[in-house]
């Protein structure tokens, strides 16, 4: 074990799969300068030692001109014909520009083509949120990706879970999109030093408990453990979960735990309508509403734009108090029969 | 250009297979045998099958709507080609794409796109993966004078152009997208349009010329086999039929008299004359190509008819190579 931030996972992971295996290639906007960290040594800037352009070659790492629709495209093609490119779209709000080729290619060329095709491409980008890049920048699109049949999608909440969920996406053969959060790219933590990857589905269950399941998702974990570490202190004992992919989702972990516990807040820094969190709670109340014995809470951002100023935009995302809050509204039956 | 004579033959053979087999599906829509409708490349058989023999068979090739005759001109076999059509499990995606999405692996047709000009960035990928792992192969992307006012075709040549890709842009220009006349609609010529991008770009005014359209595409095909990167051809064509079968539209959007002067340039009819007058072949021996082709499709529809239908629960399979948990 080594202590990593999560942007050096997500680094280290890129550099084992890229010498793992020469199908892998990066492809994406200022990857050769390695402007967002992940494409070089220890730190930011280009490293005197792990820098990918002197490791690997302009063959396999590939500048691109700001064409996210044929970035998307050609790489799917690519993986459609041999190779297996990791894409860089660094911000997440940049997807957009790619949808046609999210929708109707990237996801629907191996099921229209009958199985023909599969489609090993990973496709990373950043959500800046929390950090006053204004409404451009700062969105959290996963939700609308979950709707979309065919893509696998990867929320990252830990240094030790981006390396591994990293590994696991380049050596799928079915295209991935992974959400990184901004917010957790300084965050450290123990990471392996040798090659794992962590299997798509399993979910994480950061802190065991018996009163209430939270389940957080990207930034809101951290959160969600801190509202839980707050809680326990006046009695309440919340289980932390994180799904750590949302396609495919590992209902059994969350459905389970809703029946030890019998309440449900979900935690979820995407937009409140049709979000991770509504899903959640969907097939929550579908498949254990016998086992709840209060309405489920969601946690979301509200279904506004991201404003600018420092003054408006914190309070829109799940922080500790928020969850905490909606925790205590949960159990709030039980508490005041204690009282 | 010296051809061999079986490379001639073949040429009218694959131009025959699209007219029959595009006629077939076409009476096929009509009668409701084929459900949906689709878009027959009546017409254009030459600039297809000029542009896919110039290609070998393990290179790729991307497409559009107008679908059928670029997997039939690239080789792959009409039976399951038409038992797609028709939805059957032995079709060539086992009756999950249609007309719109035939694709066949084997012969490098990486897939027809319902969507005007989605796929040109898969075929740019594809040089891309070439390229990187420098298996010689070599990407064609065809699509419409329509798709050629498409974002997505100008990302590509950029793209294509600053990797040197070996990859071809071929435009079918058969003057309409829809019942839109192309000169109303795109502002200067579209070949012309590869000047920006520093790369050939090349119009065959006669594309109802097999061979100058093979000719044309063949030294793409070579200069991206050379590691010199892409190029664009436009080639000029007409679809005799209406845009997709079944389809009548409110107005006249195409002129009588412009109509029959292309019927006047069949390319099979065109080509089928300069086999007989080149010595190439006798008449004869077209006639009994003509007959063979038109066996292959009646066996098409034969094989599509004693075919099953696929299993209900292959509507669930195919979405992901490792389903776990997705579809749970
Ligand atoms: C993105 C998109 N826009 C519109 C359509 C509807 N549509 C289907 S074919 C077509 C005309 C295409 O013209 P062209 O590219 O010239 O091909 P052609 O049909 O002439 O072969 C249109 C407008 C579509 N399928 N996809
Ligand atoms: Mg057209």
């Amino acid at each position: 074990m080594t202590i990593m931030s999560y942007l050096g996972a997500i680094g280290a992971a890129q550099r084992e799969a890229m010498e793992a295996d020469e199908r892998v290639v990066i492809i994406g906007e200022d990857v050769e300068a390695n402007v967002y960290g992940t494409t070089g040594g220890a730190g930011k800037s280009r490293a005197e030692e792990g820098d990918f352009l002197q490791m690997f070659g302009r063959n396999r790492i590939r500048n691109t001109p700001i064409s996210e629709e044929v970035i998307v495209g050609a790489a799917a093609g690519a993986a459609m014909t041999g190779l297996r490119p990791i894409v860089d779209l660094s911000y997440s709000s940049f997807l957009y520009m790619a949808m046609d080729q999210f929708v109707n290619q990237v996801a629907k060329n191996r099921y229209m083509f009958g199985g023909q095709a599969s489609l090993p491409v990973v496709f990373r980008s950043a959500m800046f949120y929390g950090l006053n890049t204004g409404a451009h920048h700062s969105d959290r699109p996963y939700p609308m990706f979950m709707n979309v049949p065919g893509l696998k999608i990867v929320v990252p909440s830990t240094p030790y879970d981006a390396k591994g969920l990293l590994r696991a996406a380049v050596d799928s053969d079915d295209p991935v999109l992974i959400f990184e959060a901004c917010t957790l790219w300084g965050t450290k933590g123990e990471v392996p030093e040798e090659e794992y990857s962590i299997p798509f589905g399993v979910a994480n269950i950061l802190r065991p408990g018996t009163d209430v399941t939270i389940v957080a998702i990207s930034s809101a974990v951290p959160e969600a453990v801190a509202a839980a570490e707050e809680l326990a202190l006046s009695g309440i004992s919340a289980e932390v979960i994180d799904p750590r992919t949302l396609v495919p989702l590992d209902k059994e972990t969350i459905i389970s735990s809703v029946q030890r516990t019998g309440r449900l807040v979900v935690a979820d820094p995407a937009h409140r309508t049709c979000s991770a969190a509504a899903e959640i709670s969907a097939i929550v109340a579908e498949e254990a509403f016998e086992s709840l014995r209060a309405p489920i809470i969601r946690v979301t951002t509200p279904d506004t734009q991201i404003p600018f100023s420092p003054a408006l935009e914190k309070q829109l995302y799940p922080s500790r108090t928020t969850i905490a809050d909606a925790v205590r509204t949960v159990v709030g039956e039980r508490v005041m029969t204690q009282a | 250009m010296n051809l061999s004579p079986e490379i001639l033959l073949e040429m009218q053979r694959r131009m025959l297979r699209i007219r029959r087999f595009d006629e077939r599906a076409s009476k096929m829509v009509k009668r409701g045998h084929i459900p949906g409708t689709v878009h027959t490349s009546i017409g254009q058989e030459a600039q297809v099958v000029g542009a896919c023999m110039a290609l070998g068979d393990r290179d790729y090739m991307t497409g559009n709507h107008r679908s059928h005759g670029h997997p039939i001109g690239k080789g792959s076999p009409l039976g399951p080609l038409m038992a797609e059509l028709v939805g059957k499990a032995t079709g060539v995606c086992g009756g999950k794409g249609g007309s719109l999405h035939l694709a066949d692996f084997k012969v490098g047709s990486l897939g027809e796109s319902g969507i005007v000009g989605s796929s040109i960035p898969i075929a740019t990928g594809a040089a891309l993966s070439s390229k990187v792992l420098g298996n010689g192969k070599v990407s064609l992307a065809f699509f419409g004078d329509g798709a050629a006012n498409q974002g997505c075709l100008y990302e590509a040549m950029n793209l294509a152009g600053v990797w040197d890709l070996p990859v071809i842009f071929l435009c079918e220009n058969n003057q309409y997208a829809l019942s839109t006349p192309a000169h109303t609609v795109t502002s200067g010529v579209i070949a012309d349009r590869a000047a920006g991008f520093g790369m050939p770009g090349v119009r065959v005014e006669d594309g109802q010329d097999v061979l100058a359209v093979y000719e044309a595409v063949n030294s793409a095909v070579e200069r991206a086999r050379r590691g010199d990167g892409p190029s664009l051809v436009e080639v000029v064509t007409y679809r005799f039929n209406e845009h997709s079968e079944g389809l009548r539209l409110g107005t006249d959007y195409r002129d009588a008299d412009e109509r029959s002067s292309w019927l006047e340039r069949d390319p099979i009819v065109l080509f089928r004359r300069r086999l007989v007058a080149d010595g190439i072949a006798l008449d004869d021996e077209l006639d009994e190509l003509e007959a063979s082709v038109l066996t292959e499709v009646d066996d098409a529809v034969a094989f599509t008819d004693a075919s099953p239908y696929p299993h209900p629960s292959v509507a669930f399979a195919d979405l992901y190579t490792d389903p776990i948990g997705a579809l749970a």
